[in-house]
């Protein structure tokens, strides 16, 4: 018994300390915020990497879960004839919940374990050591690009995950199991506000700061070869995961 | 104890990772506008050595002035403006694997010079051509040999034509041909830009028609040091054996 809870509370005070070291590189990071040299293609590399080219694979998983979604709630909803509301519900789901933590997962399978990734081979290849030889602080050149296109981009990439979400309820309730059209829309309408839809791409941002600070992170402490690589990328995705559903329920608490 | 010719000197450095002492009160003087040689062996400690000339790493005790300024205590910030009066070649080359053998020549020059395009791609030029490598500006390092990319990495290093060019291993790896061009380009960048070079080597052949000084590196500290034809008639033991490359001596095979 006395072992278990020494071993929780080892587990806890490491997970503590990991904490610390991540809000350690965060304040780094920020501090570089606005100082020169610029390097803007630096943001649009990352932008781009993190953005565009998680489009297709948020819009699809977005699709789906609206479908899904309008399915389940098609089935519950019509025991007491509240079938106009499919709509509403899922609109309301994937506003404030599902399209920021679906963007926030896919973007972490995608592009938080590859920042990892190349971060981690950089750092045991010894070229985050040589930007540093060459006077270029690491920090700045690798970790603050990626943090600020995350924290852009997510936002951007999650208003298309609602939008394709919508579109799957629509077409599964509207077109499949005959909803009236309108009804699906007014309802939508009547149900969700703007501050549904704005408080759900500020969880998005926290999101994308999280899971690009999280790889950063794990890349930046690698140690031990390409397997040590293999091994920080794996940590890098599991502990984005879970921060991201963690915050995500403080945020929801906070914010509705 | 400090020289007027002296660069870099440095005092009792201690450093271990974990239990395990790799420099152990290490004293070292390296010369000015000279070739400064460090043998030794394996694993022992050239390159921790190294790394904590350029602030890579920090000792645990110890002294490192550059031209008399001591950098152990001294910031990120304050690094960064030491550093820019360093070149380095990693051991491993440390390429950027993003980018091209051209553009990985130009990156200090992009990141530190207001050069324009034209100007950067002039001095790319040269420097290739000084390591051997002109036409290959559009490889990536991955479809390099070994030797190959650290012979980018030493036009990499010498781009900004730095005051003080570090040497890790310039020519292991490297045919004898490449390895006896590599180690004129070493004299060349001491006499054409008056830069001090310091220099890790194995090759005892090189080091001893090129080096000015040469001090060895020997249990975490500096067991010898003296001019080719001193360190040549050295009586200790250890050196003895390891400058003629004998199985049989005081260092134990393990
Ligand atoms: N960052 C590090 N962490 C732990 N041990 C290290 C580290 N860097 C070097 N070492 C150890 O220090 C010793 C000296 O390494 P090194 O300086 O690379 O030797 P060499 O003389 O061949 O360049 C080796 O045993 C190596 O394992
Ligand atoms: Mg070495």
């Amino acid at each position: 018994m006395r072992s278990i809870l020494g071993w929780l509370g080892h587990q806890f005070l490491g997970l503590l300390q990991e904490l610390g070291r991540i809000m350690v590189l965060l304040l780094q990071a920020l501090s570089w915020l606005g100082r020169p040299p610029f390097r803007i293609r630096l943001y649009f590399k990352q932008m781009e990497f993190i953005g565009v080219n998680s489009l297709f694979v948020v819009a699809l998983t977005s699709l789906f879960t609206g479908m899904v979604l309008a399915l389940q709630t098609f089935y519950a909803f019509s025991m007491f004839g509240a079938e106009p509301l499919v709509g509403a519900t899922v609109a309301l789901s994937m506003t404030r919940e599902l399209g920021p933590v679906i963007t926030g997962l896919m973007v972490t399978g995608r592009a938080g374990s590859a920042i990892c990734a190349e971060i981690g081979t950089m750092r045991v290849t010894e070229q985050v050591d040589a930007l540093t030889v060459m006077a270029i602080n690491p920090v700045q050149y690798l970790v603050l690009p990626r943090i600020v296109a995350g924290v852009i981009m997510l936002p951007l990439l999650t208003i298309i995950s609602d939008a394709m979400g919508i579109l799957g309820g629509y077409l599964v309730g509207v077109q499949l199991l005959d909803i009236h059209g309108g009804m699906f829309m007014n309802k939508i309408q009547e149900h969700v506000t703007l501050a549904d839809v704005y408080n759900g791409l500020i969880k998005a941002s926290v999101f994308g700061g999280i899971l690009t600070l999280v790889g950063c992170y794990k890349g930046f402490y690698t140690r031990g070869g390409a397997e040590g690589v293999g091994r920080s990328t794996t940590q890098a995705v599991v502990m984005s995961s879970v921060l991201i559903l963690v915050s995500d329920y403080f945020l929801t608490a906070l914010m509705f | 104890m400090q020289n007027d010719r002296d660069i870099i000197h440095i005092e009792s450095l201690y450093k271990s990772f974990g239990d395990f002492r790799v420099l152990d009160g290490l004293d070292l003087s390296l010369e000015r506008d000279r070739v400064n040689i460090i043998i030794g062996r394996s694993g022992g400690g050239k390159s921790v050595l190294i790394k904590h000339i350029i602030g890579l790493l920090k000792p645990d005790s110890g002294r490192i002035l550059v031209r008399g300024e001591d950098i152990v205590p001294l910031n990120e910030g304050e690094m960064a403006r030491v550093r820019k009066e360093f070149g380095m070649l990693f051991q491993e080359a440390a390429l950027f694997d993003s980018l091209n053998v051209h553009e990985n020549v130009a990156f200090p020059l992009h990141e530190h010079t207001t050069k324009s395009y034209s100007e950067i791609n002039e001095v790319v030029q040269a420097k290739l051509a000084a390591v051997g490598l002109q036409g290959m500006d559009k490889k990536m390092p991955a479809e390099l040999s070994g030797g190959m990319r650290k012979r980018v990495g030493l036009a990499r290093a010498l781009a900004l034509e730095p005051k003080i060019v570090l040497f890790d291993e310039p020519t292991s790896g490297l045919d004898p041909v490449m390895a006896a061009a590599i180690n004129e380009l070493i004299q060349r960048t001491r006499q054409e830009f008056g830069a001090t070079c310091i220099v890790i080597s194995h090759d005892i052949d090189a080091t001893m028609k090129i080096a000015d000084n040469i001090s060895m590196l020997y249990e975490g500290k500096i067991i010898a040091r003296g001019s080719p034809a001193e360190i040549r008639e050295n009586s200790d033991p250890v050196v003895r054996q390891f400058i003629r490359g004998e199985a049989q001596g005081p260092i134990k095979v393990n």
